[in-house]
This record gives structure tokens, C-alpha cells and sequence, in this order.
């Protein structure tokens, strides 16, 4: 919470050289204008002191004509700095901010990022967390998380998952703008450089209205440092360099800050890897190239202030060349020789299959207080995405794309705040977005993504009311509405096969012989609403309870997929029939901290509605052979699952730490389990640190993954090759494993405002091969062997 | 001042919104460029005789409709056949010849056979800049009267050299097809 004094008024009362000056005036409330009783105010020159009576008033007498600098304090808020100039009497009023959110503040002692909901579950990781990861991704940091998974492919794509949920169940909000970069795609990761985030906060459910109603996973906030207002400059960089993948990455950043509330900040980063390897042989075809950079600039004062940010971010990633396969028997000889098909010598090149992808985030922000009344925001930004898909291809075509998807997307978003009262605090906004998919034809491969437009709308009310100062209670209801125009060309032969030439002949456009263009208009409403309640006891227990229902419209891959997957050796079907999914999810979080030691207990359930999975319903015969049919349809969806976490302090020195994750998926209406659910997942460290010896920290962590046991039956295929049925073992889970990782820091001051951290840090210290359930190159190749990095960052 | 500010913000706000109205244009059809849809063997007896034609054919690529397979008669026994096999693209008009990109390629392509029953023997007759088969000519020798299955794999990025199983030459399939036959 920011407590900030302003004078707003000013007046002469007399003129006078003597030292009988009368400095009297008011504190008040910034918000609703009560007057502070209490309130501490200290003038530094002199020591004079005086505090506030029942009315906010206060008078400090016999003063020197002169400049003079106040320290206004208030129990509950941080204490403000203010200069004054005396010549005569003189009369001010003090405004501090003083409402709800003080509550906040209490519990998060020591850290700067504030709660974005009340009752909801929510974790965050902090700067020196993140740095951690700087060479890596998000997805891999977010894992520190309880709860937090990720859908992998490979070691460079890693696609978050929140209580077993991924895709485009799971928001991104980067600095506020929710991410739209093609969430839909099992092998598409977040476009978000982690070196540009200050913090990030992950909500595991659909409470944080504010941010979307589809959050059926949950919403990944990844938010800027406040950057102070002050005259300042300040800066940092990193060198990180790993020795699996024998690359690195660099990170600069630099910020200039100034009172007036003036700021520019600029940082950008360069990421370059090769082959990454297994304990026993090199992953060909896995390495990585990523570049990102971001300016922003503005001005922040209390009353006002408005910000834009520019930021970029282009990766390119190779995929992993022995899991681009043929047809069902390639698929068969994969899993059943145990290594992967091709294995070469280490290269840093990018060859195919990969994938290159482009992000362009533009933001204008404004946002301006009215006193005794909020805070009001408007928010424009426009964001353009762009993905290229190279497949090993037949002839000259190496360097034309397969897949080449141009999404640009365009929001105007607005929000008020009313925090005058003490006890409530409403949050109203809107929200506008149009979208544009364009889907270049030079690829010479049909469309699995169509060209479209869609439109979205959104509206939302949320209130949050102290009923006392333990017992806080939010509510929340938003509608949204969603449009999708579609152009799609259907093969006649799958629109017949879909049965649509019965259900949706109308839509058809042109029919070219073997193609129709079909217009698909599909429309959706979405209601979505949270309640819930959090109670803080005085000795340190924290109970919050949610309730949230949420909805939301299926995405473009689930309504119009329609093609064959080499990556899968599978035919996705996408299915212009579905509708929207509902989830009710409830949540409780129970947190106690003792003098040495604490636990945070964290059950849930979620029932999902019409829940959209993709699974395997048959097989298709082409020229290539047999491929597994995956066929997008709804169900009924039950998760059920707890995260825990404690931790204890030893000694001053001594830390450990516990953490265990475990969620349960069912489809509920055929009484299987669901496909991707994560397995259980033990964590423990033990951690030393010495701040006396330059800094010193140093941990151990033991990560051990339980085999995922509950998976949906393998399938039987026809195999052409072997002239009979077999088991296509893809649903068979890998084993259990266990991985150890070893950490350590130091930090060295080289002058007042320079600072070097060193640290060290090796994952799977023992170079353990195993493969993991949600990687979906567990079919083809071990996961990654022992990685050592070492990073360099300099503060100055 | 700040007014100002905020009336200039809100313009630049709508002239963005209002510059990024709707286009419908219709998008371009792709024929799919790579897309195998028919693969033609023709056996020539060696000495005279009927030739033997097989036949794979999907129009519809990678979409629901099973492939097509015809053969044109029976096998003659003992006898050897000179073999050939044509790749096609057959949803471009006019038809796209594939066996031409296979031949340009050759060092990353093989057709592979593979025979039981009353064909006793297949063999290469063609070879890459590296020596090694590519299968696009070749030859079978039939045995006995009986039944007889004979399958063709046309695999991308094999590798070469390889022992003529399927197992051993990995890489993609790009088309495969299994025929069975009479020997008479």
C-alpha cells in the first residue's frame, strides 16, 4: 500500500520574520475524506512533534519562518516524508491513503506484491525466483508453484497447467494484458519472455473476474516491478551459461525514474542453446533461440498517470527430429525400440521440424483518481501474433512453413474502482476485443486453423466487504460474449463423414468439387461468478473459501481442427457442434504460521460440464497407413486435489521445505480417467544460508514424481505393416523417478550501488534417465540429463 | 494540460479501433502440394506377356475415405518380372508427377518391398548417387502357383544403407500399401 501526502491546499495567513509561525491543518483520508485521528507528525529539522486529535486536526506553534520537512505517519500506514514552507501561519490539509486494502499489507509483510483476489488460492513467485529460471522459461519456474504443472514438448515447450488444467483453460495476463497467442495448440507455449516480468502471480481458478471468465484452470499474472518516484537509475545484468544445450543466455535491463513521476524503463534479452541431451545420448534437433525486448515509459503520480509499453519476443525452437513419424507403424517402432529413431552428433543448427514464432505487444494505459470517489483505468493494446511451422516436407519446401498463422488481436478495456468506503471496495469494467486469423495459403498445406474474425465482449461486477478485521467477503458475477466468423475449406468427404451436410448444408458458401467453403457464425454467451470469504484469526491462521462457476466458449482448434498431426501420428477432428463448457470449482486454503514453522493445506474440486478432451476414437486408413482418429467431444469432468506445502526454520541457518501435489481427473460420464492429469509430486529441500559470508545460500531439493497410474486404456490399431490388430501403447505411463538438484548464491557489493550475485546451480545432479508423463516426447526419447548453469548478475 | 493529455489518448484509442475494421475477404483454396494420392505398379514379364498393373488411390488425401486398391489379373508362375512403380498427385489437374521429386531426391527416398508367399524374390535396379537401392525400378521372380502378398513402403529420410526390412530403414512413411495376389 502506498501511503502518499499531498497538499492540496495552501493559504496565507499572515506575514512574519519571528519565530511565532503557527503550522496547523488536517489529515485526512484520501478516499472518502474522514478525518485520521492518530496520526504522528514529526517536523526532522527541529524535532518538534504533534499528533492528530479526534477530528484529524493537529497545530504545531512558535515555528521559525523557513523550510521545514514532515514526517506524517498513521498506525496504519507507511510512514510519508513531505516538505513544507513556513513563512506565517500556515494552514495544510495531509491526505493519506487509508482503506481496505491496509488488511492486505498486515499479511504480506516483507512482500511487495499485492493479493489480486481475496478468497481465491494464489501463489506467487518473486524476482530472485524468477532470475533463477532466467535461462529457462516460464513454465519451468511456474512448477515452484504447488499445483502448477505444464504440458510439455521437449525441454523448450512448456505449456503451464493449473490443478491438471492447460491450453486455453489457463489466462496470461502479461502487465495487464491478457495474452492471445494461440493458447489452443498442445505445442504452443506461452510468447512471454521471463526476463521481463518483476513477479508472477498464478490464481488456480476462474475468481479473478477481472481478468477473464474462461479461467477454468486458472490465470497466470505476470506483472512489471513498481518502478519508485524518485530521480534515480538503475539497472541490471545477467549472464547465465548452461551445459546442457552448451549455450546460455543474457539479460539487460535499465531504468530511469524521476520525481515527478516521469519513467522509462528498457530491457531485453538474448537466449541461444543447441542439442540438448539425455543422460545417454544427444536429443537431436532440441535447440533454442530466443530473442525479447521491451520499452516502456510513462507517468505515474498518485492523482494521475498514464503508461505504454512496447514489447517483443521471437523464439525458435527445434523439435526434437525422431518424433516426426510417418504413420502408426513408425509410432509402434518408436515406443517399442526404447531410444530415439535418429541420434546424430551435437549441432547448434535449427533444422526441421521446428517452429518460429513471433510476439508483438503494443499497451496504453491510463488511469486517474477522483477523490472521495476511485480509481477509473482505460486500457488499449494490440497484440500481433505470428507462427511458422517448418515439417520435414519433399522437395524444395524445407523453408516454407506447413503451418503460417498471422493473429492479430485488438482490446479496448476499461475498469472503476470505488474504495471511498472503508469496509466495500466495486470493481466495474468493460471489456471490447476484436480478433483477426489469417491463415497464409503459400504453405501449400490445407488449413488446420481457418481464417477468422471474433469478436468478444465483456462486463463485470466485483465487490469485496470487510465485515470486520478478520472477516473479509467477495462476490463477483461477468458476462462475456463471443463471436467467431469462420472461412473454411472442408474436404466434401470429412463434411459428409462429420455428418454436417445434414446439420449445417446452409453454411456452405462455394462448392469447389472436392472442397466446400463453409461460413460458420458461432455465438456464445458466457456467465461466470465467484463467491467467497477469508478469515484471519489473531494468532496467524488464514481459512479462505471459494466458490466459482465459470464458462467457457470452445477456442478455434476444438470447433475446426481437421487434419493429420505428424508430431502425434494422429488425425485431430475438431467439431463445429461443441458448446461451451461450465465449471463449478471450489476451493479452501488453510494457512497457519508458527514462530518456527508453518503449513498451508489447499483441497479442491472441480466439476466440469460439457468438458471438451481430446481423445482417440478410431483409426483412419490414408496412403501413408493407419492413423489414430483424436476427436474433440464433450463430457462430463470431475478434478479433486490438494496441494500442501510447510516448511520449518531449524536453526537461523537451517531451512527445509516440503511440498506435495496431488489431483485426480474422471470423466465423470464414462467413469475413466482423464488424459494429461499430472502425476502426485513430492518436493523437499533442505536449504543453508549465512548472510554474513558475502550472502551465502545454498539448497538441495529432491523432487520425486510419482507414476501417474490412473490414464485412459491404450488403443488398438490395425497395423499394415504386421497385417493384424496391435496395442498402441500412447496412453501407458512412464515410471516413477526421482531427481535431485543442488543450488547455491553469493553475493559481492563491489561499491555503494554496485552489486555482483554469483550462483550455481545443477538440475538432476545425478544424471537420472527417466521420461515424464506430460512430455509428450516421452514416446520418443529420455528426458533431459544433468544441467549445470551458472549465472553472473550485476546490480548497479 | 491534462485534459488535453487524456482528449488526445482517447483519439489515438479510437482512430486505432476504427483503422482495424473488418475485411471480409474470401480466403485462397489450397491443393495440397506433397499429397500422394495414387501409386501405380506395372509388372512386365521378362520374355513377353501380360503386364500386371497395381493400384493404390485416395482422392481424399488425409480426409475420412479409405484408399482404393485394384489389381489387374493374376501372376504367372516362374516367371521374372520387371517392376516400375509411379507416384501421383491426382487432386491437381493436371495430375502432379511425385516420382519425379522422389528421383531428385533419391538419396533421401527408397521404396521398399516386401514379398511372401509365391513371390520368392525382389530385387533392385536402380541406385542414388551413393549406390544404394532406391526402388523405383526393380525386379520380382515369382514361384510356384499360390497366393502371394506383395507391399510397397515409400519412405522419406530412411537409413541408407539398410537391410531391406521395414524396421531397419525407419524414417517416414509417406505412402504404403500391402497387395494380395494369385500366382497361377
Amino acid at each position: 500500500m502506498f501511503c502518499i501526502a499531498l497538499i492540496a491546499s495552501v493559504s496565507f495567513i499572515g506575514y512574519s520574520q519571528e519565530c511565532n509561525n503557527v503550522l496547523s491543518g488536517q489529515v485526512i483520508d484520501y478516499h472518502n475524506k474522514s478525518p485520521l485521528d492518530s496520526a504522528y507528525i514529526l517536523i526532522l529539522e527541529n524535532q518538534l512533534e504533534t499528533s492528530t486529535n479526534s477530528e484529524g486536526k493537529f497545530r504545531i506553534p512558535n515555528l521559525c519562518s523557513g523550510s521545514y520537512t514532515l514526517e506524517v505517519s498513521h498506525p496504519e500506514c507507511s510512514t510519508v516524508l513531505m516538505s513544507v514552507q513556513v513563512n506565517g501561519d500556515k494552514e495544510i490539509d495531509i491526505k493519506l491513503e487509508h482503506h481496505l486494502e491496509e488488511l492486505e499489507e498486515v499479511k504480506v509483510v516483507g512482500n511487495i506484491i499485492r493479493d489480486k483476489t481475496n478468497s481465491a488460492q494464489e501463489e506467487t513467485l518473486n524476482l530472485n525466483t524468477l532470475e533463477n529460471y532466467s535461462a529457462g522459461n516460464l513454465g519451468d519456474a511456474l512448477k515452484e508453484l504447488g499445483g502448477v504443472s505444464s504440458l510439455n514438448t521437449g525441454a523448450n515447450i512448456v505449456k503451464p497447467a493449473i490443478h491438471g488444467l492447460n491450453g486455453s483453460r489457463v489466462l496470461v495476463l502479461n502487465d495487464g494484458v491478457r495474452m492471445q497467442d494461440m493458447e489452443w495448440g498442445a505445442e504452443h507455449a506461452p510468447t512471454l519472455d521471463i526476463n521481463s516480468a518483476g513477479s508472477v502471480s498464478v490464481i488456480k481458478g476462474a475468481s479473478a473476474l477481472q481478468y477473464g471468465g474462461d479461467a477454468i484452470g486458472g490465470v497466470i499474472v505476470a506483472e512489471q516491478a513498481n518502478i519508485p518516484k524518485r530521480d534515480s537509475i538503475y539497472g541490471k545484468t545477467m549472464l547465465s551459461g548452461v551445459t546442457n544445450g552448451r549455450g546460455g543466455n543474457v539479460v539487460s535491463e535499465l531504468t530511469k525514474s524521476y520525481e515527478s513521476g516521469w519513467f522509462v524503463k528498457g530491457q531485453g534479452s538474448y537466449k541461444r542453446m543447441g542439442d540438448h541431451e539425455a543422460p545417454d545420448y544427444v536429443l537431436s534437433n532440441t535447440g533454442v533461440q530466443e530473442i525479447a525486448a521491451s520499452l516502456q515509459l510513462g507517468k505515474h503520480n498518485f492523482t494521475w498517470g498514464w503508461d505504454a509499453r512496447y514489447s517483443y519476443f521471437n523464439t525458435e525452437i527445434a523439435i526434437l527430429r525422431a518424433s516426426h513419424i510417418g504413420n502408426v507403424d513408425d509410432l509402434i517402432r518408436s515406443i517399442n525400440s526404447g531410444e530415439p529413431g535418429i541420434i546424430r552428433p551435437f549441432t547448434y543448427d535449427l533444422q526441421n521440424p521446428r517452429q518460429e514464432v513471433t510476439h508483438h505487444l503494443g499497451k496504453l494505459k491510463f488511469y486517474k483518481r477522483f477523490e472521495g470517489l476511485g480509481k477509473w483505468n482505460v486500457q488499449y493494446d494490440f497484440q500481433s501474433n505470428r507462427r511458422f511451422e517448418y515439417d520435414i516436407r519433399r522437395g524444395e519446401r524445407d523453408n516454407t512453413p506447413s503451418i503460417d498463422l498471422e493473429l492479430t488481436t485488438h482490446t479496448l478495456s476499461t475498469d472503476f474502482k470505488w474504495d471511498t468506503k472503508d469496509d466495500l471496495n466495486i470493481l466495474v469494467g468493460l471489456m471490447g476485443r476484436y480478433q483477426d486469423n489469417f491463415a497464409n495459403p503459400d504453405t501449400g498445406v490445407r488449413r488446420l486453423i481457418p481464417d477468422y474474425e471474433k469478436i468478444d465482449f465483456g462486463s463485470f461486477l466485483i465487490g469485496e466487504y470487510r465485515v470486520n478485521n478478520q472477516f473479509l467477503l467477495d462476490a463477483g458475477v461477468r458476462y462475456d460474449y463471443n463471436k467467431i466468423d469462420a472461412l473454411k475449406f472442408y474436404r466434401t468427404s470429412r463434411w459428409e463423414e462429420r455428418g454436417y451436410d445434414e446439420e449445417f448444408q446452409d453454411l456452405v458458401v462455394e462448392d469447389l468439387g472436392t472442397q466446400l467453403l463453409v461460413n460458420p457464425i458461432l455465438d456464445f454467451h458466457n456467465i461466470s461468478a465467484t463467491i467467497g470469504g477469508k478469515y484471519l484469526s489473531f494468532d496467524g491462521m488464514q481459512l479462505k473459501l471459494n466458490y466459482a462457476v465459470a464458462q467457457r466458449a470452445p477456442n478455434p482448434s476444438e470447433l475446426f481442427s481437421d487434419g493429420l498431426h505428424h508430431s502425434a501420428a494422429r488425425i485431430e477432428l475438431g467439431d463445429l457442434r461443441i458448446e461451451n463448457e461450465t465449471s463449478h470449482k471450489i476451493t479452501t486454503t488453510l494457512e497457519k504460521d508458527f514462530s518456527t514453522w508453518g503449513v498451508l493445506l489447499e483441497p479442491y474440486a472441480n466439476w466440469v460440464q460439457n468438458f471438451i478432451v481430446l481423445e482417440p476414437t478410431g483409426v483412419e486408413f490414408t496412403v501413408r497407413g493407419s492413423f489414430p482418429v483424436w476427436e474433440y467431444r464433450q463430457t462430463n469432468a470431475r478434478l479433486l486435489g490438494v496441494d500442501f506445502s510447510a516448511y520449518s526454520n531449524w536453526t537461523d541457518n537451517w531451512t527445509t521445505n516440503h511440498k506435495f501435489s496431488f489431483v485426480k481427473g474422471q470423466d465423470t460420464a464414462t467413469n475413466t480417467p482423464l488424459i494429461n492429469v499430472p502425476a502426485a509430486n513430492l518436493r523437499n529441500s533442505v536449504s543453508f544460508s549465512k548472510p554474513k559470508w558475502n550472502g551465502f545460500e545454498a539448497s538441495l531439493e529432491s523432487q520425486y514424481v510419482f507414476r501417474q497410474n490412473e490414464t485412459p486404456d491404450n488403443i488398438t490399431v490395425f497395423s499394415p505393416q504386421q497385417q493384424e490388430d496391435v496395442v498402441l501403447e500412447i496412453n501407458t505411463p512412464p515410471d516413477a523417478y526421482h531427481l535431485l538438484a543442488f543450488r547455491s548464491k553469493m553475493e559481492f557489493p563491489i561499491s555503494n550501488k554496485t552489486k555482483l550475485t554469483t550462483s550455481l546451480s545443477i538440475n538432476n545432479l545425478l544424471n537420472t534417465s527417466y521420461r515424464d508423463y506430460l512430455n509428450r516426447q516421452r514416446l520418443f526419447a529420455d528426458d533431459l540429463g544433468r544441467n549445470i548453469t551458472l549465472q553472473l548478475k550485476l546490480n548497479y | 494540460m491534462k485534459t488535453i493529455k487524456n482528449i488526445l489518448l482517447l483519439a489515438f484509442i479510437g482512430i486505432t479501433f476504427v483503422a482495424c475494421s473488418s475485411d471480409d475477404d474470401v480466403p485462397e483454396q489450397i491443393n495440397e502440394e506433397e499429397t500422394i494420392t495414387t501409386m501405380t505398379i506395372t509388372l512386365v514379364p521378362v520374355g513377353g506377356g501380360t503386364s500386371i498393373i497395381l493400384q493404390s488411390q485416395d482422392l481424399d488425401g488425409d480426409g475420412p475415405n479409405t484408399p482404393n486398391k485394384t489389381v489387374s489379373g493374376n501372376l504367372t508362375a516362374n516367371t521374372t518380372y520387371s517392376g516400375s512403380v509411379v507416384f501421383l498427385n491426382e487432386t491437381e489437374s493436371p495430375a502432379e508427377d511425385i516420382t519425379e521429386e522422389v528421383e531428385e531426391e533419391d538419396e533421401e527416398h527408397q521404396v521398399l518391398y516386401v514379398a511372401s508367399g509365391s513371390i520368392t524374390s525382389v530385387s533392385y535396379d536402380d541406385a542414388d548417387g551413393n549406390g544404394n537401392p532406391v526402388g523405383l525400378e526393380f525386379t520380382i521372380v515369382t514361384g510356384d502357383a499360390g497366393n502371394a502378398s506383395l507391399s510397397a513402403t515409400l519412405r522419406h529420410e530412411p537409413k541408407k544403407p539398410n537391410d531391406g526390412t521395414l524396421e531397419d530403414a525407419g524414417g517416414e512413411t509417406d505412402f504404403t500399401e500391402i497387395f494380395s495376389l494369385t500366382v497361377e
